[in-house]
Formats: structure tokens, C-alpha cells, sequence
């Protein structure tokens, strides 16, 4: 066995690069593809700054991605809780030196990138708690210190994400730590307490909310309460969307995104621009793809030897799974408007980065699926 | 082995927890499907619609006014074009030094900027701003030479409506104008086809038959963005022009009326007696129509409102007169019909009449002696018509009048300010004053004085329903294109079969004939009170009736000092009156003349008519040339 996992980890280059997973590299390329020209679309059919800016990051992290499959997954859980506590270190710098717009403080401008930390703290809290949970031992998973170190690691980064302010973002992280608690072991009995605690609380939770936040939620639950104000891009999404009908209007023919009705359409909204030009079938298309993404991802989980690669790359197939259906239970007027981009497709590039790493990680671990870690 | 066995307890539990995860993610994304699905699919067509609404935006123009012609088709309201300056704000760098150009290109003062300025501020950027409303020529051209400098000015060509025959018809056709809240409240019509620069009828037939007139908008269908601009014209829908209207007036006699009322007030009335057609009709003074299109002047406003000789009011059908002498052709009548006496009834006229300690006057002082019917009406003698009326009584009176068409309005339906005037009788006056009747109001009533009012068409339509024999005529101003041809109706009246046109007025038509008679020697036999007036060629030759209404009661005074017109004021002058039929032989039209404060019927009506049958006759045969009815067929 000893001798097998030497032989494993001196692969050669191109051993790697045969080990490559080529059905998800392609799926990814499809999608980087799909989303150059969403957001052709969206610069109303030119090609302009978001388009260029997209095309640029999109090559880079491509390349970055397919570097970080080449390191050894050992290193990534070597580094695990390094890069968590400098992922939270950024964010502390954030609150504190961080560019506000629009009343929110969230980025560090680094010139050649605008980063969001609390983007790339969703793939931290993921990586932390898979090599927490590789590390900790069977019995301890349920005792009270186990259970609280790995709520402590998801609950500082999310006090500090909550704090600039950004209640999307910081649901997702809990979502994506939470899912890491339960692959972990920890009983399904605290889930359900926990979440019947949750709704019980909810009422105080929301009078906590900020009045902005508030208003979405009021709005979610009755969008014509106010067409023109709060409900105004719910009710514009699911316009866009419902027009669209079974095969869409046709590239850069989304009335709806050309002539301004959409807001936020090159982020949040970019879903519903991609349905509104190709319909019910590209919408369906699209998920499709996703599924395929999200399944090879699983599958590589399943292949791999160690914890750590299983529980990171169930961790991060379920993470992309729910930033798709937060996305697109917006868009479609299911839930309210947390601010939440759509892997990939959605402009913006910490969120493109951080989703890039952990497709590295995730390919990284499909290449060293036979290494064990100790 | 130890840390082995964990590790292969850890993967179970992983890979168990992973299945339970990935039917969750199962479950879910079919959720989203099925959202996707009733979104797109089941309410497709209801988000195609929004998707529409929102992006398609409607800009209506103003529609094209149907034009208004006389009986011979020629356009008494039209449309004319007219040039028109808009500005783009959106499209101006520089605004205020745009208006400072056009202020100087075309003269515009101050007051206009600043009104220019206000408007702008009311409107989008991306709205058309009306500068002037209506460019002459030459200004039009001057800014077409300077438009290379001038950015964002658009020269427009558009329509608006034009009067050729400027005051004539204003009594008539009324005018249009800008509408107020109002106008678009009341007419749902112009609230749906409104449009900023619409203009609708504010009176007369422009403002009855306005949805007729008004016409279809043409429709400019643009895809607009989220704020409202404009992206590109997806489609123009020509609308309609409102409907032709045809009137059964005559330029040419409506033409003279104005020119005989020149510089007087009252009205002129002619009426076709078999078809009820009203060949002219028109008040005086009136007033410029074309200077309501585009905002009348403050001043011209003014000069219009307080001119004394009310230019404002249709004396034609608003104006209320006491008849006068007019009126004794139907207290005639009404004795013979009762029966209180016959052709060869006399009176002795000796100036004046003691009823119950009243002197009541006839207007010869000296009197006229011995009066039969004929003498009476030729002479138009008072004290005659004292005693019949006494004989017969108001209540008796008032029916033959009415009949005839007094106490009604005439043209009703088509104009809102008509009057129905009033014949008073017993009953009316305990109903409407609280007091019994007095025998000394009979007399009065009698030669037309007192609360008799009548408008000047009614007296037209009782002189045309004499003149054709004692038939009921239907007035109308709208020609109407099934109408049989005033030979067709005088045939149908005179047949003795029953049809809509033989509706007897008379009990016995010989009365009639005693009337028509005795109007013909009023004109035409010597001592007749209009015999200057007279045309001896039977071609023209007419029959008629003086009136000289009195405005206000006679002081014994006055009667002594017997002044001539010019020396009263002009507030206390009598209003003149005459009505009038011919040709006497073979009648065709009645008219009525009223000239207020003119004096006497004879000196300044009975003129007028003269010239008026000189023109209807010889026009009656351009007239009865327009072929435009079907066949007659009883």
C-alpha cells in the first residue's frame, strides 16, 4: 500500500495531464463560452468593457485553474487553515481599509482586480472544515468542543461579511460550512433542532435586519406592493423570464435586458437575460450543465481516497449547487433578492476566482484521487 | 489498522450523507425546472404582454378634422397647413442660447421666452416643444436658412383647422380651440383621441357634431427603454379624417345677410318652406373664428366681450324678442280659425282703445277709421288687433302659436345655446309669476308686445309654415342625402293621401289663404306698411310683415313729443322686425329680419328683404340642380 502511494504521488507531468478530468475542463470551457456571449448580450451586442473584461479574467483563472490541478492536494490541506485565517485577515482589512460603494464596504482594490474576500472565503470555510473534519476523530465529531470549533470557523467570517453589510454572501458561506458539518457526521437530530430554533427565531432574526433588508423580503412576498420601487425587479425578472417562453426570443433579442428593464443584468440577473433570449430549452440546457458539473465534481469526490479530497469536493459540488438555486430562486421570484452571482455566467471577478481555485482543487484531487493524506 | 477502520467509518458516513444530499439537490432542481416551466410556458402569453407594454409605447397625433361644407360643397371649415416649430430639448447643447437665437430670428418678445422656458420645464426631454404654433412663410424659410446653426429646432408641417370664409358662419359653425378639463371630462370621445395639440369644437356645430368631426389619430407605435426614450419607430397607422359634414346653407345669401347687417345687430333668417331647410342664418355682429386657433389675443378677446352690440351671442336662435306686429299674421289666424270672425269683421279704429281705465294706443294717432282683416294687417293697425284678441282670449291664441312653432326651440338638438322663447297664457302666467291674468294683456299679447319672446328663426319657421299652406315642416341645417326635393315635399303636402309631409296646421286651409293674402297686401298694396319694399316682378315678388317691437313702455311724454329714431338713445330705439315669403305666386322661402334697436320694421327691416328674395330666387335654381335625392315615391 505504502509502495502504491509513492508510486501515486511522483506522477510524472503527463501522467497528470492524462489524469486531467476532461468532461469537466470541457463543461467548464462550454459554460466560460456561454457566458462570453451572455455578456456580449448585455453590452447590447458589442463588444465592450464587460465583455473584454470577462473574456480577460476568464482566460486567466482558466489557466490559473488548471495550475492548481497540478499541485499535489496534500499542499491544499497543508495549507488549509493558512489560507482561512488570511482569508479572514483580508476581511478584517476590509472592515477597515476596505472601497465602500453604495454603502456597503466590501473590496480591495488591487488594480488588476477588484477583490471581494468574503468571494474566495466561501472556498476557505469549504477547505477548513474538510481538513477539520479529516483531521478530527470519529468519536469527537458530536461532543461539544467538536461541534463548536467547527461553528466558530463558520461564524467568524460570517459576523465579519454580515458587518459590511452582505447577507447573501454570508448565507452562502453557512450554507457551504454547514454541508461540510453534516458530511462530517454531526447528527442529523442538532440539524433539526437547529432548525426548527431557526424559525422559531426568525421574527426576531428580521426585526435585527436592516430596514433595505427588510423591504426585500417584504417585496419577495408581495411583489406589487410597490411595481415601480422595491418589487420593481422581481416583477421586470419574471417578465423577462415568462416572455422568453419555450425557445426564447433569440440572441440579442431580450427586449427586456436591451432596453434597460433588467437592473443588475450583467450580475445577479444574467440568468434572466440568458432566458429570455433562449427560453425554456436554453434555460433547461443550462442546467443541464451545471447537473453534469456538479455530478463530475461528486464523482471525483467518490473516486478519492482521502477525506479531506471527499469532503472538499461534496463540500464545493453542493456550495456551486446552491449559489444556482439562490440565483435562480431570485431571479424567478422564489426567494428575495439577496445579492447572489451565478457561478461562471455572472460578471464579476472574485466570485469567477474563488469558483475557479475550487474547480483547481477539485481537478487537482481528481489527478492525486489515490493519494492519502494522514 | 485503528485509524483505518476510522477512516473507512468517516468515507461511509461521507458518501451516505452525500446520497441523501443529492436527492435533495434532485428534488430541488426540478422545483426550478417546473418554475421555469410555469413561467415560461403555462404563462407565456401573459409575460409577452407585459414584456410588450413595457417596451411599446404609443404617441397618438393630433387627427384631421372631417371639413364642413355649404349645399353647394363648397368648405366654410377646412384644414390649412400650417408651419410649426418644435425643439428637442434632449437634443439642444445649449438652451438658453437657442431661445436667444430664435428670440431674434423671429422676433419672439419676452414674454413669449419666458412662457417658452416654463413649458420646457413641464415637459421630458425627449417631448417636442412647441415654439410657435404658427410660422408665416418667411419665417418658416428664415429658419430653414439658419437650421445648419440651429440644433435640435425641427421645422414641423402640420394641420389646423381654417375658417376661408372668416365671421360669417361663426354663429353657425362655432369654432375650435384648445380643451379644457372640462371639454375632455364630458366627451369620451376627445379623452380618448386627446392628444397635447389637439383642437375640438368649443360651439355650434363644431362642438355638437364633434365626434363626427373630430377623425381618427394617426398612431406612431415607438420601442421605448426603461426611461421613457425613444428607440426606433416600429410602426405608423394612418388614422382617418373626421367625417364630411354638409350644410344645407348658402354662401352666397349668407354672404349678403352679413353684408346688409354690416355695422348692426340683430339676425336674418331664410328658411326653405317645404324642406325646412335653413338657407342662411345669420347674426350680427359677429366675430373671427380663426383667431380662437392658436390662443386668442388678451386684447382682441376684450374688444370682442365688451363690444355693446354682443357679437358673443347667436341673436338667431339665443336672441329673445317680443314679435311685434309679426305676430298679428297667427292672432289673425287663430280668430279665424276659432270662429270670432270672418273676413268681413270690422273694427273702428280711432288711435286708441279705453279697456278698464287703460288707454291702450294703436300707432297711427289719428287712427285708421273703419278696419276689415285686410286693411288691418296691411296697415298693421293696433286697435284691430286690440279687440280680436280681446274677442278670442290668450289661452286660444297660444295654441294656434305654438302650432306654428312658437315656445319651442327650432334647431335644438344641434345647438346648445338655443332659447325656447315663450307664448304666455293664463296658466303660465300663475305658475310662473303667482298673479291671474289681466284682460289688458291679451291686447298687448296681441300686437306682440309683452311676454311674448320669440327667437328670430321661430319666426322664420312660422312664416315658412304659413307660406306653404298651413303644413309642419321640419327645420334642419344637415343637408340629408335621403331627403326628397322641396318639389317632392310640396306635392306629397298637397296630396290628399296620408304621408309624413301632409300634417295640417289649420283646421280649415281657406284661413290660411285669407293670411297669405293679407300679407301680400301688406307689401304690395298701397298704404301696406312695407310697400316701399316691394318687387313688382312676379318672379321676385313677395309677401311679408312689418314689426316694431317696443324695448321699453312708451311715456305719455314721448308719445306727445313723437321722436324720431336718431333722437332716442340707442338702448331705447324699438328693434325692427319683418318676415317675409315668396315668390308670392308660387312660394319657396320665408325669411325673418330683426335689427335691434333699428326703429321702425318698415324703414329698416323690410329693406333688407328686397335684396335678400332679389338673391334666394335667382339661386333657387343653382340650388334645385343638386342632385342628391332619391327618387320620389309615395
Amino acid at each position: 500500500m505504502f509502495q502504491h502511494t509513492r508510486l501515486n504521488s511522483d506522477q510524472n507531468f503527463f501522467q497528470k495531464v492524462k489524469n486531467l478530468d476532461y468532461i469537466l475542463i470541457f463543461c467548464i470551457l462550454i459554460l466560460s463560452v456561454v457566458s462570453l456571449f451572455v455578456m456580449y448580450s448585455t453590452d447590447g451586442g458589442e463588444f465592450l468593457f464587460h465583455t473584454k473584461s470577462h473574456l480577460i479574467k476568464l482566460s486567466v483563472f482558466f489557466v490559473l485553474m488548471l495550475v492548481i490541478s497540478f499541485f499535489n492536494i496534500k499542499l491544499w490541506h497543508v495549507s488549509s487553515y493558512f489560507l482561512y485565517v488570511a482569508t479572514i485577515l483580508l476581511l478584517i482589512w476590509v472592515s477597515f481599509y476596505g472601497i465602500k460603494v453604495s454603502g456597503s464596504q466590501r473590496w480591495i482594490n488591487l488594480y488588476f482586480l477588484v477583490l471581494q474576500p468574503s468571494e474566495l472565503m466561501k472556498i476557505a470555510v469549504i477547505l477548513c472544515l474538510a481538513k477539520y473534519y479529516h483531521r478530527i476523530n470519529i468519536e469527537k465529531v458530536n461532543s461539544l468542543i467538536g461541534i463548536s470549533f467547527a461553528l466558530t470557523i463558520i461564524i467568524i467570517p460570517i459576523i465579519l461579511v454580515l458587518s459590511q453589510p452582505d447577507l447573501g454572501t454570508s448565507v452562502l458561506i453557512a450554507c457551504s460550512g454547514l454541508i461540510i458539518l453534516w458530511l462530517g457526521g454531526v447528527k442529523i437530530k442538532y440539524f433539526f433542532v437547529s432548525l426548527i430554533t431557526f424559525l422559531i427565531s426568525l421574527p426576531f432574526i428580521i426585526s435585527y435586519l436592516q430596514p433595505y433588508q427588510k423591504l426585500r423580503i417584504l417585496t419577495f412576498l408581495d411583489p406589487d406592493r410597490d411595481p415601480l420601487g422595491a418589487g420593481y425587479q422581481i416583477i421586470q425578472s419574471k417578465i423577462a423570464i415568462g416572455s422568453g417562453g419555450f425557445s426564447g426570443k433569440g440572441f440579442l433579442q431580450g427586449t427586456q435586458s436591451y432596453l434597460d428593464f433588467l437592473p443588475e443584468k450583467h450580475t445577479d440577473f444574467i440568468f434572466t437575460l440568458f432566458s429570455e433570449e433562449f427560453g425554456f430549452i436554453g434555460s433547461i440546457g443550462l442546467l443541464l450543465l451545471y447537473s453534469i458539473i456538479i455530478i463530475r465534481i461528486i464523482r471525483i469526490g467518490v473516486l478519492s481516497r482521502s477525506s479531506f479530497a471527499k469532503l472538499f469536493c461534496f463540500g464545493f459540488a453542493f456550495a456551486i449547487f446552491i449559489y444556482i438555486t439562490v440565483n435562480l430562486s431570485m431571479v424567478l421570484g422564489l426567494l428575495p433578492i439577496v445579492g447572489s452571482p451565478l457561478p461562471i455566467l455572472s460578471y464579476g471577478g472574485s466570485s469567477m476566482l474563488a469558483t475557479m481555485i475550487g474547480f483547481g482543487i477539485v481537478l487537482s484531487a481528481k489527478i492525486h484521487r489515490k493519494q492519502i493524506i494522514a | 489498522m485503528i485509524n483505518k477502520n476510522f477512516s473507512i467509518r468517516k468515507s461511509d458516513i461521507i458518501n451516505r450523507r452525500m446520497f441523501i444530499i443529492g436527492t435533495a439537490k434532485l428534488i430541488i432542481f426540478g422545483g426550478l425546472i417546473a418554475r421555469l416551466f410555469s413561467l415560461q410556458i403555462n404563462n407565456n402569453k401573459k409575460y409577452l404582454t407585459l414584456s410588450d407594454k413595457n417596451r411599446i409605447r404609443e404617441w397618438k397625433l393630433p387627427p384631421t378634422r372631417g371639413n364642413i361644407v355649404d349645399y353647394f360643397g363648397n368648405i366654410i371649415a377646412g384644414n390649412l397647413k400650417v408651419y410649426q416649430l418644435h425643439v428637442i430639448p434632449e437634443q439642444v447643447e445649449n438652451f438658453n442660447y437657442l431661445i436667444s437665437r430664435l428670440k431674434v430670428i423671429l422676433n419672439l418678445s419676452n414674454k413669449r421666452v419666458e412662457k417658452i422656458k416654463k413649458k420646457k420645464k413641464q415637459l421630458k426631454p425627449w417631448e417636442s416643444l412647441i415654439v410657435s404654433e404658427n410660422l408665416s412663410w418667411d419665417e418658416f424659410s428664415k429658419i430653414n436658412n439658419y437650421l445648419y446653426e440651429l440644433v435640435g429646432v425641427k421645422p414641423v408641417m402640420t394641420i389646423s383647422r381654417d375658417y376661408p370664409f372668416s365671421d360669417i358662419y361663426t354663429h353657425v359653425l362655432g369654432y375650435v380651440s384648445q380643451p379644457n378639463e372640462e371639454d375632455i371630462l364630458e366627451n369620451e370621445v376627445i379623452q380618448e383621441k386627446f392628444v397635447p395639440g389637439i383642437k375640438i369644437g368649443k360651439l355650434g356645430l363644431e362642438k355638437t357634431l364633434e365626434n363626427d368631426l373630430i377623425g381618427v389619430n394617426d398612431i406612431q407605435r415607438y420601442e421605448v427603454n426603461a426611461y421613457g426614450k425613444r428607440i426606433n419607430q416600429l410602426e405608423y397607422q394612418k388614422g382617418k379624417q373626421g367625417s364630411k359634414i354638409r350644410i344645407t346653407l348658402d354662401t352666397e345669401v349668407q354672404k349678403l345677410c352679413a353684408e346688409l347687417m354690416d355695422g348692426k345687430a340683430g339676425s336674418i333668417s331664410v328658411m326653405d318652406i317645404f324642406t325646412g331647410e335653413v338657407i342662411a342664418m345669420y347674426s350680427s355682429p359677429s366675430y373671427n373664428p380663426n383667431s380662437f386657433l392658436f390662443g386668442i389675443s388678451q386684447d382682441e378677446w376684450q374688444l370682442i366681450r365688451n363690444n355693446p352690440l354682443k357679437p358673443l351671442i347667436n341673436k338667431t336662435l339665443s336672441g329673445l324678442y317680443s314679435p311685434g306686429s309679426t305676430i298679428k299674421p297667427i292672432v289673425a289666424l287663430s280668430a279665424l280659425e276659432n270662429g270670432i270672425m270672418d273676413t268681413n269683421f270690422k273694427v273702428q279704429c280711432k288711435g286708441k282703445m279705453e279697456l278698464h281705465g287703460q288707454t291702450f294706443h294703436c300707432w297711427k294717432e289719428k287712427g285708421h277709421g273703419w278696419m276689415s282683416l285686410n286693411n288691418a294687417m296691411k296697415q298693421s293697425c293696433d286697435t284691430y288687433f286690440y279687440e280680436i284678441a280681446r274677442k278670442l282670449g290668450v289661452d286660444k291664441l297660444k295654441v294656434t302659436a305654438e302650432r306654428f312653432g312658437l315656445g319651442k326651440k327650432v334647431l335644438g338638438e344641434y345647438f346648445e345655446n338655443e332659447k325656447a322663447g315663450q307664448f304666455p297664457d293664463t296658466k303660465w302666467k300663475i305658475n310662473e309669476l303667482g298673479k291671474g291674468w289681466v284682460l289688458g294683456e291679451t291686447l298687448i299679447t296681441g300686437i306682440g308686445q309683452g311676454y311674448t319672446q320669440t327667437t328670430p328663426i321661430q319666426l322664420c319657421l312660422m312664416t315658412a309654415q304659413i307660406a306653404n299652406g298651413g303644413y309642419k315642416i321640419k327645420p334642419k341645417i344637415l343637408t340629408d342625402d335621403n331627403q326628397l326635393t322641396s318639389e317632392q315635399i310640396k306635392k306629397a303636402m298637397q296630396t290628399t293621401s296620408l304621408n309624413e309631409f301632409n300634417i295640417p296646421l289649420y283646421d280649415d286651409s281657406k284661413n290660411i289663404k285669407i293670411i297669405k293674402e293679407a300679407m301680400f297686401s301688406s307689401t304690395n298694396e298701397l298704404y301696406g306698411t312695407s310697400y316701399k319694399s316691394r318687387i313688382d316682378d312676379p318672379k321676385y315678388q313677395f309677401a311679408g310683415k312689418t314689426g316694431t317691437a317696443q324695448v321699453k313702455r312708451i311715456s305719455k311724454r314721448e308719445r306727445e313729443l313723437d321722436l324720431k329714431t336718431f333722437q332716442i338713445p340707442y338702448e331705447e330705439r324699438d328693434h325692427a322686425l319683418y318676415i317675409a315669403f315668396g315668390p308670392y305666386k308660387n312660394p319657396r322661402y320665408s325669411l325673418s329680419i330683426i335689427v335691434e334697436h333699428g326703429g321702425s320694421g318698415s324703414s329698416a327691416a323690410a329693406p333688407m328683404a328686397t335684396k335678400l328674395f332679389k338673391l334666394i330666387v335667382d339661386r333657387h335654381q343653382y340650388r334645385k340642380k343638386i342632385p342628391n335625392y332619391k327618387e320620389f315615391n309615395i
